[in-house]
């Protein structure tokens, strides 16, 4: 930075010009570490997992090796079903218990409603898995059934051969991840709503508008890009999440149905279920199959701040 | 906010009864019927306040009728749907004869927003439920739990507490430490990488095309899934002991270690903390650097003198924050650390067990297969024990927030 002239050097003042540099040195490490961290993720994942996705090139050779794509399309499906399930479920809810704290609770209660969601956020997920596992599961048998008896005729509630009796299906595991990434869209949704200018509300319920009109009138319009990309946020959460998922779900392969256990699995689930005891060619697989997770999340979360950085500027420019 | 609204909105006619100068009105001169018929003009169209009394009841009724009648056993999850389905049909339909369509549809979703908060809280206490009435049983009456761990409990021990009713073997004691140990260390990686790269970016930065980089990329990490940081660590590993000491089977075994999955949690936990302290070095006002800057004091004094302390309290509370998500995590301890049933205090070697992978582990597979419940009653100890340091470090979080906030001293 800023060099000490000769006329007024003096011993402290040379450690001080010395600390400055020093001190920012260590910052930019800092910020090249994360930087290095990134680009070392990707090329670890991607040199690992080069056996299997090219096994004849980098790995035992095309006889050996299972084919990479057929493996892995059903693990992709099912993660990417089970999280629109959970997004479909969670989505409506959030965004009613945004509204809620910002505009119907009365305003000594939306505080700690507000605490009480974001607690839902700190419960770790291996103790969501225990619970969908065991409380959550055993309860949804008997709607499930009722489904598959009344509604059989769908695809999505055909379960046949036989429907499930322990509940651990693909729509629990949906269920359960809707209830993780419930706080996500909340507390994103409340900020927004909150942002809403207050002139413009004001100005709606002056010309004689209900509450509901307000909302629709000048909140939704201004929050939803910020709606959107809290969705899409909460989407790559949901792609993500493992724990959940691997100890609620039955593994299997793929299907359309909703109410059979063991027909069903996701990227996470298999990695977590399997990688412990993997060696080899199979750990070169699953490590693939985590790449290919890397990269859909990684999609998801660019388009979601791409969204939230536009909706930024835009405010910056109203402002 | 809105409520205030409203209740001005409906409070200006009284409001408007006296002129500025506190001339009477004309009406006001006969006050008694302009009374009367100002209650008219403004109950004639609404529902009496009772209403929503007598729907909650009906629908109450008529739900028990047909849960009794359409269902083979009577079921609480059942009547509560019918009844909040027909509770804010019917308002709405009483609303729409007794008043008009916007205030019907208003009401409606007035109910509906109620209804899922209502529905939100049911999955919170369920699981706080769950795990403070099963847990919290197991560990009054067995305290050993928290300090014994899993070596030498065998399949036998366990079918012996189920069939017999011999005391509960075993604990949580290595899964505690290994927590402690593997976010130790991942504290110790990433707040210092954490800390420096947003003083960077707040305070070198400037905006320029590397700092703009690591916002973007320190975003994209925030996304990564935990289970990819977990093979990250671990595939990184692997190739450094691959090129140090060799690919035999023994070396391979050595790359899973506490500090592997510590590599994994700071790979989760630096975005948390670039995040949190940036925006709170970016609160910092501009007029304390200048102020520094204005009596000679150097850059990095400036920073470590006046922009630090004054951002304390929320630095800290950021950083207690990420500590706690990242003691929750499960699954890249899981594909990082192994599992083994003795304590391990020493994170350099040897496999070990984090408390969320030890919960985990006694769920998927029981100590002994034919007899789980103990393994259930250790792993709802364990949920319980995670839970509560968790919430403890969240709520210290906002406690430092609060407490040590600067004193702005206006």
């Amino acid at each position: 930075m800023t060099s000490t002239s000769p006329r007024t050097k003096n011993t402290a003042r040379t450690t001080s010009a010395v600390g400055d540099k020093v001190f920012f040195g260590l910052s930019w490490t800092g910020g090249a570490i994360i930087l290095v961290v990134l680009a070392f993720v990707a090329a670890f994942l991607l040199i690992r997992s080069l056996p299997a996705i090219m096994p004849e090139t980098f790995g035992p050779g095309a006889d050996e090796a299972i084919d990479f794509w057929s493996y892995v399309w059903p693990l992709m499906a099912g993660t990417v079903i089970v999280s629109v399930i959970a997004l479909l479920l969670a989505t409506p809810i959030a965004i009613g218990i945004s509204l809620f704290i910002s505009h119907y609770a009365p305003r000594r209660f939306a505080n700690p409603i507000g605490y009480l969601i974001d607690l839902l956020a700190a419960i770790p997920s291996v103790v969501y898995g225990a619970w969908g596992m065991l409380v959550l599961a055993p309860a949804m048998v008997p709607i499930y059934h009722w489904l598959h008896n009344n509604l059989g005729f769908i695809p999505l509630f055909a379960g046949d051969p036989n429907v499930t009796n322990t509940g651990r299906t693909l729509m629990t595991s949906g269920v359960v991840l809707a209830v993780m990434v419930l706080p996500i869209i909340t507390a994103l949704c409340r900020e927004i709503f909150l942002q809403t200018p207050h002139l413009q509300q004001e100005a709606a319920l002056g010309l004689g508008a209900t509450r509901w009109e307000m909302i629709k009138m000048t909140v939704f319009p201004f929050a939803r890009a910020g709606v959107i990309s809290s969705i899409m946020l909460a989407l790559g959460r949901a792609l993500g999440e493992t724990m959940a998922v691997t100890m609620v779900l039955s593994a299997g392969g793929f299907s359309w149905s909703l109410v059979t256990s063991g027909a069903n699995a996701t990227i996470p689930s298999e990695i977590a279920l399997n990688f412990p005891e993997a060696f080899g060619q199979r750990q070169a697989e699953l490590i693939a199959a985590g790449l290919m997770l890397f990269v859909i999340t990684l999609v998801v979360n660019v388009i979601a701040r791409a969204i939230v950085n536009s909706h930024a500027k835009k405010a910056e420019g109203l402002s | 906010m809105s409520s205030q609204i409203r209740s001005r909105a409906n409070s200006k006619p009284q409001g408007s009864q006296q002129d500025p100068d506190g001339r009477k009105k004309p009406e006001d001169m006969t006050p008694q019927t302009h009374q009367k018929s100002r209650l008219d003009s403004l109950t004639a169209h609404r529902k009496p306040t009772w209403t929503w009394m007598a729907a909650a009841a009906g629908s109450a009724i008529l739900s028990l009728l047909i849960t009794l009648v359409a269902f083979e056993s009577f079921s609480v999850i059942g009547f509560g749907v019918i009844a909040g389905v027909l509770f804010v049909g019917s308002m709405y339909v009483v609303s729409r004869v007794l008043e008009d369509r916007l205030k019907a549809t208003d009401e409606l979703w007035r109910h509906l927003v109620w209804t899922s908060f209502i529905v939100a809280l049911i999955p919170l206490i369920s699981v706080i439920w769950s795990v403070v009435s099963q847990g919290l049983p197991t560990l009054i009456s067995n305290p050993g739990l928290l300090t014994a761990d899993m070596a030498g409990v065998a399949g036998a021990d366990d079918i012996a507490t189920q069939n017999e009713g011999a005391s509960l073997q075993g604990g949580i004691l290595h899964g505690l430490v290994g927590t402690i140990m593997i976010t130790l260390m991942a504290s110790v990686i990433s707040i210092p990488v954490g800390l420096f790269a947003s003083i960077y970016l707040t305070e070198y930065g400037n905006r320029n095309a590397f700092s703009r980089g690591i916002r973007f990329f320190v975003d994209v990490m925030t996304g990564i899934p935990s289970i990819v940081a977990g093979l990250f660590a671990f595939a990184g590993m692997t190739l450094i002991v691959e090129l140090t000491i060799g690919s035999s089977p023994q070396a391979l075994q050595s790359v899973k270690t506490g500090f592997t999955a510590a590599i994994a949690l700071s790979v989760l936990m630096i975005p948390v903390v670039v995040r949190s302290t940036e925006e709170m070095l970016q609160v910092v006002a501009d007029e304390l650097r200048e102020a520094s800057y204005a009596l000679g004091v150097r850059k990095w004094r400036t920073i470590m003198k006046v922009v630090l302390p004054t951002a304390m309290s929320g630095i800290a509370s950021g950083v207690t924050l990420a500590i706690a998500r990242v003691a929750g995590e499960t699954a890249p301890i899981l594909v990082t650390a192994g599992y083994v049933a003795m304590t391990n205090w020493n994170p350099f070697s040897e496999w070990m067990t984090a408390l969320p992978v030890f919960i985990y582990r006694q769920l998927i597979n029981p100590t002994a297969p034919a007899a789980g419940d103990p393994s259930t009653a250790r792993a709802w100890a364990g949920a319980l024990v995670l839970i509560v340091i968790v919430m403890g470090l969240n709520l210290a979080a906002r406690a430092i927030a609060k407490y040590f906030a600067p004193k702005t001293g206006k």
